[in-house]
């Protein structure tokens, strides 16, 4: 009787099994969790600012006072050249974008530790989380950036910084730099679950990585034998391509950005494949 | 034909005990080495049965060990057991929270579980924000949120503070307004772990009938754990007993239920120890004896009385002592809670000492007990508590041609008066 019944009722919708493959994405799962990633980008927002008095105006706060220590530290106490592109407006470009990068890696990268008592106690796919931030921290790059364009203008104005048609190249810029961000923060996390050590390594990685990344320098200021490898770094192409589109000064060429987006690749792929495998028994471990 | 709505096969979870961190790199790379060469995963033989009481030698344990049970669309099951039997082991598999080591488990339909309430509530949000972010963690959409939105701030009654942040609530609105959004999943399968234990009897009550609507009213299966067997026997209409990782006995709600109970108390109901070194205790106390026997007759019924006996040794001078006897129900009910001085001023001599009493006939109903013992210095200070060192069973007796267990926890017998007018 058993085995008949089973042959008459194999419509399953769901079976959970062990292991899975090592590059399965769920995407429509995934799609039909978008509400819950909505709902944790605007929970990331509201609570942002809750009992706070000055709200979304801290959101320029950052890049403003950060803009400005590094205009007095590396511009006039350095004397670190900017090309020719007005202080501001260079420090501006390289502060807000970092910002973007790095608080994504950071968030990412713990955001499974943080949030342990919610992953052992309800099923989602667990790539919303990481998500959400990449997402929400868009928002409020979104934001800032609008403060750039502003400073752009004015600059522009005055005729002192030359924006052209690359401007067009930003969302894929923008993607890239999202794209890599979420792969290097799904490989963190991935490893936190386990190795903590990971966290200590990433604190202080990212301060250093930022000296590695042409944030407060341009690449023309390099000696020629360090250039290669700053290249090597995939953000290092797609900083020059926005100082180039918005400002019209740097180094930068189609080549590097080829190269940055395979290296994108392959980091995001890896992130994929390590998250996949850990993904499963989370909660066992945090 | 039978409707299975979910199948579990042959399903192991594996654990492993202690620190997560010493000797992890080097497992992992022994079962990378092993997967390369295409062997079975090195760790997964050295497992051992999950009896949290007793030592083992392995690191790695079975929290689950071979499962397989079916259950049909529109069933409610109740799963029992005892504390570390696997019962939330076996819910976080069917929750897809973590996966299992081996087997398979095969679901028909969307699976909701709650295996608690207001997870991922965050403090800064108001009870409006809150019941759409909790509602999409638990995987619901916007759109179905909204058209249930009333009907869950109706059900969970804090309608006033919907707007304020929940950080402001009570700890009993909190919980209220997370039962309300979870309750109203919509669902096939409905995972349940003993949320029922919050709130106020009000609210426990309102849980429980919605509960009961969403398995028998609207034909979805339900999963409920719980050590409450009032709920269990109210709601479920199957149960499957858990032991040590694996199932005991899966039937009628009822006969699990009691099939459990017959499992849960100790069915010592005397222990003797000739020397105090070898008994249980500590440096303070030590259990020498301690029974409950038949205060009259052979067997331990409703009418026949029970003796208790404890007899143990001190081994703090100069102390006021007393001994309390805490007696509960299998389900955790407290019979009483009653103490005894052994000496109420504080000249207490080293050496042996018996406390002897009887609980009256026709007290205690037909069921299983267990004493809890707690020893007392000064009546400040706890010396030693013993837990289930002895149960017993008390035995039914007929009431005139009726031969079944009465409901209620005791049993007493009136001097009626009878009076023809």
């Amino acid at each position: 009787m058993e085995q008949e019944d089973r042959v008459i009722d194999p419509q399953w919708t769901e079976v959970i099994e062990p292991r899975s493959g090592l590059f399965k994405i769920d995407v429509y799962e995934i799609w039909r969790y978008r509400d819950l990633l909505v709902m944790l980008v605007r929970r990331d927002f509201v609570t942002y600012f809750k009992q706070t008095v000055l709200g979304p105006v801290w959101f320029f706060v950052t890049p403003i006072f950060t803009t400005i220590i590094y205009v007095i530290v590396f511009g006039n106490i350095a004397n670190i050249s900017t090309d020719g592109i007005p202080q501001i407006a260079f420090y501006l470009c390289g502060v807000t974008l970092w910002n973007y990068f790095s608080t994504c890696l950071n968030d990412t990268a713990t955001v499974f530790s943080k949030n342990a008592t919610m992953l052992g106690k309800v099923y989602f796919p667990r790539l919303i989380m990481p998500l959400s931030i990449v997402v929400s921290k868009l928002m409020q790059f979104g934001v800032q950036f609008l403060l750039f364009i502003a400073v752009v203008i004015y600059f522009w104005l005055q005729g002192l910084v030359r924006p052209n048609l690359w401007i067009l190249a930003s969302p894929l810029l923008i993607v890239l730099m999202a794209a890599f961000s979420l792969g290097l923060g799904m490989i963190f996390s991935s490893l936190t679950v386990k190795y903590r050590d990971m966290v200590q390594l990433l604190t202080f990685g990212v301060q250093l990585f930022m000296y590695a990344t042409p944030v407060i320098y341009p690449v023309s200021t390099l000696p020629e034998r360090y250039k290669p490898l700053l290249m090597a770094n995939p953000l290092t192409a797609i900083f020059e391509a926005f100082k180039y589109a918005y400002l019209g000064a740097g180094e930068f060429s189609p080549g590097m950005l080829v190269y940055s987006s395979c290296v994108v690749c392959v980091i995001f792929m890896l992130g994929v494949l390590i998250f996949n495998k850990v993904e499963k028994n989370f909660a066992d471990t945090i | 034909m039978k409707n299975i709505s979910l199948e579990v096969e042959n399903v192991s979870k594996q654990y492993r005990l202690g620190e997560v961190g010493t000797g992890t790199l080097s497992h992992d790379l022994n079962r990378f080495w092993a997967r390369l060469r295409g062997k079975e995963d090195p760790f997964l033989k050295i497992g051992e049965t999950n009896d949290r009481s007793v030592k083992g030698n392995s690191d790695y344990v079975w929290a689950l060990n071979d499962i397989n049970f079916q259950i049909e669309q529109g069933d409610a099951v109740g799963i029992i057991g005892r504390n570390g039997a696997g019962k939330s082991t076996l819910l976080k598999l069917l929750s897809k929270v973590t996966s299992p080591t081996t087997g398979n488990i095969k679901v028909k339909g969307r699976i909701a579980s709650l295996l608690e309430v207001g997870t991922g509530f965050h403090p800064e949000m108001t009870g409006r924000e809150n019941i759409f972010l909790n509602g999409a963690i638990l995987g619901m959409t916007k759109k179905e949120i909204k058209r249930k939105f009333d009907e869950i701030v109706d059900f969970s009654g804090v309608e006033r503070y919907i707007d304020t942040p929940v950080k402001r609530y009570s700890s009993g609105m909190y919980v209220r307004l997370a039962f309300a959004v979870a309750a109203h999943l919509e669902s096939e399968i409905l995972i349940v772990d003993e949320v029922l234990a919050v709130g106020d009897a009000e609210f426990q009550k309102k849980c429980l009938g919605k509960m009961n609507t969403v398995s028998q009213g609207e034909g979805r299966t339900v999963l409920f754990v719980s050590h409450n067997m009032v709920a269990v026997k109210e709601l479920c209409t199957k149960g499957i007993l858990m032991r040590n990782g694996t199932i005991d006995y899966k039937g009628l709600t009822i006969d699990t239920i009691h099939e459990y109970q017959k499992d849960a108390a100790t069915n010592a109901r005397y222990i003797h120890e000739g020397s105090p070194e070898s008994a249980y205790g500590n440096r303070n106390i030590r259990i020498l004896e301690f029974a409950a026997i038949p205060a009259s007759g052979q067997d331990l019924n409703i009418e026949s009385g029970i003796a208790v006996k404890l007899r143990f040794y001190n081994y703090t001078p100069n102390i006021a002592l007393d001994t309390t006897f805490e007696l509960r129900t299998v389900d955790e009910t407290v019979v009483f809670h009653v103490g005894a001085f052994i000496k109420d001023k504080q000249n207490l001599k080293i050496g042996e000492y018996t406390v002897e009493f009887v609980i009256p006939a026709n007290i205690l109903n037909a069921g299983n007990y267990y004493f809890k013992l707690f020893f007392g210095k000064d009546q400040t200070e706890l010396l030693l508590g013993a837990d289930n060192l002895i149960g017993f069973e008390v035995e039914n007796v007929k009431m005139g041609i009726k031969t079944h267990v009465y409901p209620g926890i005791i049993r007493p017998k009136f001097d009626y008066k009878i009076n023809v007018s």
